[in-house]
């Protein structure tokens, strides 16, 4: 039967984390990805020369809502440098490291802690690198400058950049070669303008990718597929601001929820704890994945080689 | 899909007799096609023509029913590509399969584990509907014998699937009047088993090795007049499924190819547990009607379930909660906290989660705001001073807790004043994200 064919006009633009010596970094690999010319894995009417990649997702302190990750890997998660050495055993395409110790509310560390803390982190790992600030917006504006720095020529990928703060984090990462998240609460015109104020500061298109707050499975999840299907719809009809690839922070959205945390004996039919967290970890990415993530952030190392395999299946 | 009023005009006697009641048949036909009039307007129309036109309003995509009475499933009737252009409107059934060579301890064992894939998830009752029969063993009176103990003990919606016709002929006949599903029709069986699923009125599930061949079959038995039927796309490789699954729905939507414009059953394939697991949530996204799994693992199900409602809510219409007072984290008491906000579904899972993250037992009063998120609300008049005393009163708060304090969305604070005044409460400013709740509770709730 003859295949009906949808054209894309244009592409999905084509972003690199992490600088390999040839280009005055020392990661072992420059990690590409978006350049689709298609929705996701449609190779019958376009080409995806950059399959999606799996981030490890590490914290700089245990991650206390995350009880069974903290538990599981409890050697690991109270040292962000061994955590994130476990990135490359556990078949992790780079490292998104999240600064959470920084938040005010936690243990309010500095901009020279974080700094410091990246470069060690550079150190350990060959990996491509993200980083995640804190996550407060008046706080990540004082310490990503100064991890920019710290990672000056390193290519890393450089987060979250929202409407509030924007234009320092931008100015950081333009001035240390670095590309940058743009973050909008789960709405599509919300996400088109702090992209159009981001590339205003004359950053690159390649250099942004977008995180529209994912949603976890059963917590929003829909909202955030759909507005990724609308975004990469409208960037393969040649809206080139809607055309930046997509992050979803996945491990985040799925350690803390009940499902991860409710034990067996408390709910005897949700089946055996670990199973069904990692199964949440696995379901949301297989969800994702057809909506046009390109980046995804597990913690898991069962979830992490799941996503991989079907990645590499779908591909 | 839809004809023109030109296509219309075409079939139409074009005497412009004005017997419909417009000056000309080609204006009758233009009202036709806007769906203005009837097409029974005309007196004179050829039976022709009539069948032309009526097949051409039908969906595109068949709905199919399985199972009868209040058990019943609807699948297919899908109008579009993408849940944002409209919603999709029949979830997909899911199931397990169960094989006649399955000992009579596991089979015990599965349709009890079967039974128990029932949750309930945002206040909706959803679990398993489906268990499919196999008659891998090629002996008829296991094949009977398995139907039979499935039929007497599970609830479930069956697929019956066996090479063997007579086989089939007597399996259909103990689903009774449940309206299953019976196949694999191939193009050597077609005949047969439209022949069974007519006189039986069963669902035929028809397979082929390409989507040409699966054409073909369908073409076969809808011949016949007979047009209850599923299409396999089960394929080993994931990919070849989600070629299959995406061109079947546009052809059917933009072609209106009536020979694929039946729902699609998949079973899922891979070397563990995690593979059915993502080739499952795959076929959920992309228009499968039914995704059928190996083993009845809850632990599987429950993402499974939640996925597919996630991917079938109706984006048109906000998802909201019961707008009552709830007791989260354990038994909150009368010197717990009460937290108060908007009755969005998605806000109420931001924060019922990060209340249990702080393990403080506390109510959580939510307000009727028609689904719409804090700060919407509060800009549309629908979250503000006297709809948070209303609802204080409705759950009767002087009663549950002693303190007379209550926490409000650290966005809506301006309404705190007012509130006070006329509810005689403290009122307490809470966060604006849900993620600094654990916080808040654990340092200044006292």
């Amino acid at each position: 039967m003859e295949k009906v064919i949808e054209k894309a006009v244009s592409k999905i633009s084509e972003l690199a984390i992490g600088a390999t010596s040839a280009n005055g970094g020392t990661r072992e690999k420059e990690l590409k990805i978006g350049g689709q010319s298609a929705m996701p894995f449609l190779h019958f009417e376009g080409s995806m020369p950059n399959a999606p990649v799996v981030a490890l997702e590490v914290w700089d302190t245990v991650p206390e809502e995350w009880p069974l990750i903290a538990d599981e890997f409890k050697d690991i998660v109270n040292d962000p440098i061994k955590w994130a050495q476990k990135g490359k055993e556990w078949g992790a395409d780079l490292i998104s490291l999240r600064l959470e110790s920084c938040h005010p509310d936690n243990k309010n560390n500095s901009a020279a802690y974080a700094a410091d803390l990246v470069k060690k982190v550079l150190a350990a790992t060959k990996l491509p690198l993200i980083v995640i600030g804190c996550g407060h917006p008046e706080k990540d504006q004082e310490i990503l400058p100064a991890v920019a720095e710290a990672a000056k020529g390193e290519k890393i990928l450089l987060g979250m950049a929202t409407k509030d703060n924007y234009k320092t984090i931008v100015a950081a990462a333009l001035a240390s070669g670095h590309s940058i998240i743009a973050e909008s609460p789960l709405d599509i015109n919300l996400a088109k303008q702090l992209n159009i104020l981001v590339s205003d500061m004359s950053m690159p298109l390649e250099r942004i990718a977008m995180h529209h707050t994912t949603g976890g499975l059963g917590y929003g999840f829909e909202y955030c597929y759909s507005i990724m299907e609308r975004c990469r719809l409208a960037g393969l009809a040649g809206d080139k601001i809607m055309a930046t690839p997509i992050i979803n922070m996945i491990a985040d959205e799925t350690w803390k929820t009940k499902e991860a945390k409710t034990p067996q004996d408390e709910q005897p039919n949700w089946g055996d704890l670990h199973k069904r967290a990692i199964n949440w970890e696995i379901a949301c990415a297989a969800g994702y994945l057809q909506s046009g993530a390109d980046i995804l952030v597990l913690a898991h190392p069962e979830s992490i080689k799941q996503v991989k395999q079907t990645i590499g299946k779908l591909k | 899909m839809a004809l023109t009023g030109l296509d219309i005009y075409k079939l139409l006697p074009k005497t412009n007799c004005k017997k419909c009641g417009f000056p000309t048949c080609l204006a009758f036909a233009m009202a036709i096609a806007a769906k203005k009039t009837a097409l029974d307007k005309c007196p004179d129309i050829s039976d022709e023509a009539k069948a032309t036109l009526s097949a051409a309003s039908e969906p595109p995509i068949r709905t199919i029913t399985i199972g009868a009475g209040e058990k019943k499933l609807e699948i297919g009737g899908e109008t579009v590509l993408f849940r944002h252009e409209k919603t999709f409107f029949h979830p997909c059934g899911l199931g397990i399969t169960i094989s006649d060579t399955t000992s009579p301890a596991d089979l015990q064992d599965k349709i009890k584990k079967f039974n128990a894939l029932s949750f309930e998830r945002v206040g909706q009752k959803v679990k398993a509907e489906i268990i499919a029969v196999k008659n891998d063993s090629n002996d008829k009176s296991k094949f009977i014998n398995t139907v039979k103990e499935v039929k007497s003990k599970t609830t479930a919606l069956l697929v019956l699937l066996s090479n063997d016709t007579s086989a089939l002929e007597e399996a259909v006949k103990i689903a009774g009047d449940a309206k299953p599903v019976i196949g694999p029709a191939n193009i050597s069986n077609a005949d047969q088993i439209t022949a069974i699923a007519k006189s039986n009125n069963a669902n035929i599930l028809a397979t082929g090795k390409d989507l040409d061949e699966i054409s073909t079959v369908t073409g076969k038995i809808s011949a016949s007049g007979y047009k209850e039927i599923l299409i396999d796309l089960s394929n080993v490789k994931d990919i070849t499924s989600l070629e299959n699954l995406t061109q079947t729905r546009r052809m059917a939507l933009k072609k209106n190819i009536r020979s694929i414009g039946f729902p699609a059953l998949v079973f899922t394939s891979g070397a563990n547990t995690y593979d059915h697991l993502s080739y499952a949530a795959m076929a959920i996204a992309k228009y499968a009607g039914i995704v059928i799994l190996p083993e009845p693992d809850p632990s599987i199900f429950l993402p499974l379930v939640t996925l597919r409602q996630n991917i079938y809510t109706d984006p048109q219409k906000p998802v909201t909660v019961d707008s009552k007072l709830y007791a989260i984290g354990g038994q909150p008491g009368a010197n717990s906290p009460v937290i108060v906000t908007t009755n969005f579904s998605l806000t109420f899972f931001s924060v019922e989660p990060e209340i249990l993250n702080a393990k403080v037992p506390t109510w959580l009063l939510i307000v009727d705001t028609d689904g719409l998120s804090v700060l919407t609300a509060w800009a549309a008049e629908k979250f503000h001073a006297e709809k948070v005393l209303d609802a204080m009163k409705k759950a009767n708060l002087e009663s549950v807790v002693s303190h007379k304090k209550i926490i409000i969305p650290g966005y809506v604070a301006v309404m705190a004043p007012k509130l006070n005044e006329i509810s005689g409460w403290e009122i307490l400013i809470g966060p604006r994200e849900a993620s600094a709740i654990p916080k808040y509770l654990r340092s200044s709730w006292q």
